[in-house]
């Protein structure tokens, strides 16, 4: 079914961010000297055993790492196969967004830089980067498109309590495309002082290997977890859902280049792949440009790019990362998607039949284990990338439209 | 010989580009705005193709690209506009626009066309150096088209000298590192301006990012070989009930 290439290493990028033909660094001269400075640096830095050591115990006492891998012996049963949940909704701030933001809050600091912005869609990265941002006594601004506040109040509320200033995006459809947009003008109008926390697996390079790298933690510890529950490092499958693609980068990064592992990317299907209102990427877009990096991306036929949409907003990009991209064209990764409406599904089924509730962009990766035609040798992990709290009116909305 | 190596070669100094947006105030008044800039005494024409996602640009610019997405601007539909445009323009025109709908519109066939058409450069904020000498350097050039690249105060002095030796036409100094449509210090500017001309570089050098008026393009044209203006124009246009005589208006009080 995935197809593997031995001579590829699909872990790292080329020494100007490429995997494939994907990737780069496609951004404004006014930005170089930070990225620069970023591109020559972070290996080293992420590299450094002082550096190593201040992130990894932050990650055990504050985050709460190792996060569980845990047996879902009813899903297991009743899809037919062995089902293991990476369980990133425990993480502080509920999701595991909070892996990259304590190790770029760090490399910031490490990086002289008194100031801290970020973009984000449902307000989860956001959050994830107020709270490092109150832990290290660093002025905080999280752009977050006009129409993203109205919609995640508690978000909004819960980084105000943090610290952070949230300025709304209003310029072109006022979501998290153009919130990304906004901090990268915010970065090129103050680039001395100023470090940008990029929430996913996108961006100009270095960041897209940067985040991986951090949020690599992920299939770090499933490797660990898996042989002590299995007596194998590697699963059959690793599964998680893919928007800009981290928490996939996440737990896929340490079998990207283990063959026997198929790596399943979950994209959202909005109304339906080809319902006008959909953000599965890589079954729409076309090779393109978007907040610095080249990749697949959804867009007219002008090459304007289009407004996805997804229930669940941490899913709602019109692009992917470069990272995902190449697994995509390699065939590397399998791609399946989720409709809004199957998401919801399963978000109900998980929480009634294993006691967790997912988030919405989480819950797509459960969407597709009936579909995968498993066996019952198969060894599955599922990333549950982050807890459903935040979309309590989403569920509360379906519970009331089903009565 | 180019017609802004030309024209650099008559006038060295106070030279005047300024940035209109195709489509925009209407989808068929690109021609017409530019036959003003040209009359009322513009040296170059900067001509901005809308991008849903303009990042180097700021509210301004990016809310007239909006309106001229919405008034129907495509790359096509501006190559049509752009067909008979060398009857009434003979001042240099540049296009200025982001990688990815020239990407879709073939990047080949893009500079194809747009010499074609008549147009004499790009600026392309998007496209960095390493792609341009990896990928695309090569096709702009044996199109005859020259191309500009934008250098700012933070740039090193050996990428500056790559920069300008890449470029073609005249270099593109942008005043301080921000988007366009910010206000400058300008004491910083004509320092930075200053250690500019004292490398002698290859390029002519053109200023722009928060030029808006008469006083800011005097002080940036002191020290350099002019300016471009942007946001400034767009805004007037964006108030504008006749395009001639907004355009007069506008330059009258730059150049006076």
């Amino acid at each position: 079914m995935h197809s593997f290439n031995k001579s590829i290493n699909y872990q790292d990028p080329s020494a100007e961010g490429y995997y494939g033909d994907f990737g780069g660094a496609y951004i404004p001269e006014m930005l170089y000297g930070n990225v620069e400075t970023l591109k020559t640096q972070y290996l080293q830095i992420m590299q450094d055993p002082a550096f190593k050591a201040e992130v990894d115990a932050l990650l055990k006492d504050y985050v709460g790492r190792p996060t569980p891998l845990f047996l879902a012996e009813r899903l297991s049963k009743e899809i037919g196969a062995t089902i293991y949940l990476k369980r990133e909704d425990l993480c502080h701030t509920g999701a595991h967004k909070i892996n990259n933001t304590i190790g770029q809050i760090i490399l910031a600091q490490r990086l002289g830089k008194t100031k801290i912005i970020a973009e984000t869609g449902a307000g989860q990265h956001g959050v994830a980067t107020a709270t490092v941002c109150a832990l290290k006594g660093m002025e905080c601004v999280v752009y977050m498109g006009e129409k993203d506040i109205e919609r995640q109040a508690p978000n909004v509320a819960r980084m105000k309590m943090l610290g952070a200033t949230v300025v709304p995006a209003t310029s072109g459809s006022k979501t998290l495309k153009d919130a990304t947009n906004e901090a990268i003008r915010a970065w090129i109008n103050e680039p001395n002082e100023t470090h940008y926390i990029i929430g996913s697996v996108v961006g100009p390079h270095p960041y897209p290997d940067m985040v991986a790298r951090f949020q690599s933690v992920i299939s770090e510890e499933i490797r660990k977890q898996l042989k002590e529950k299995t007596g194998s490092e590697l699963p059959t499958h690793v599964v998680a859902c893919v928007g800009g693609g981290s928490n996939a980068a996440g737990a896929f990064y340490h079998f990207l280049n283990e063959e026997s592992v198929e790596l399943v990317a979950v994209e959202a299907a909005g109304y339906g792949v080809y319902s006008g209102m959909s953000a599965a990427t890589t079954q729409l877009g076309k090779p393109g440009i978007l907040h610095g990096s080249k990749s697949i991306l959804m867009q007219t036929p002008d090459g304007q790019v289009v407004e996805p949409h997804s229930i669940s907003a941490g899913l709602d990009y019109p692009g992917i990362g470069p990272l995902h991209a190449f697994l995509y064209e390699s065939k590397r990764g399998t791609f399946m998607s989720a409709t809004d409406e199957e998401a919801l599904e399963s978000a109900f089924h998980i929480s009634k039949i294993e006691g967790i509730i997912p988030a919405l962009e989480t819950a797509h990766a459960f969407s597709v284990l009936p579909k995968m035609n498993l066996k019952p040798t198969d060894v599955v992990v599922v990333c549950l990338s982050g807890r459903g709290d935040k979309d309590l009116a989403t569920y509360m909305q379906a519970m009331d439209l089903q009565k | 010989m180019s017609r802004l190596s030309e024209l650099f070669e008559k006038q060295s100094k106070r030279v005047l580009n300024v940035y209109c947006t195709a489509g925009f105030p209407k989808l068929n008044s690109t021609l017409e705005v530019m036959g003003s800039l040209q009359s009322n005494g513009a040296n170059i024409i900067e001509l901005g193709m809308p991008y849903s996602d303009p990042l180097a640009d700021g509210e301004v610019i990016q809310s007239s690209g909006n309106v001229a997405l919405a008034n129907g601007m495509t790359i096509d539909t501006l190559f049509e506009q752009l067909a008979t445009m060398r009857n009434s323009i003979h001042i240099p025109v540049v296009l200025m626009g982001y990688m990815n709908p020239i990407l879709q519109y073939g990047f080949e066939a893009f500079c194809k066309k747009a010499k074609e058409v008549g147009v004499d450069g790009l600026i392309l904020p998007d496209l960095p150096l390493f792609e341009f000498e990896h990928l695309y350097g090569k096709t702009i050039k044996e199109n005859g088209l020259d191309f500009v690249f934008l250098v700012t105060p933070e740039t090193p002095e050996e990428r500056l000298r790559k920069l300008d030796s890449l470029s073609t036409g005249f270099l593109y100094a942008v005043s301080s590192s921000a988007t366009t449509g910010k206000d400058k210090d300008f004491s910083k500017v004509a320092v930075y301006l200053q250690r500019l001309q004292a490398m002698k570089l290859k390029n002519p050098v053109l200023v722009g990012f928060g030029i808006k008026d008469k006083e800011t393009f005097d002080a940036v044209a002191a020290y350099s070989n002019g300016a471009i203006i942007g946001s400034a124009y767009i805004n007037a246009l964006s108030k504008s009930v006749s395009i001639e005589e907004t355009t007069s208006q506008f330059l009258k009080s730059v150049l006076s």
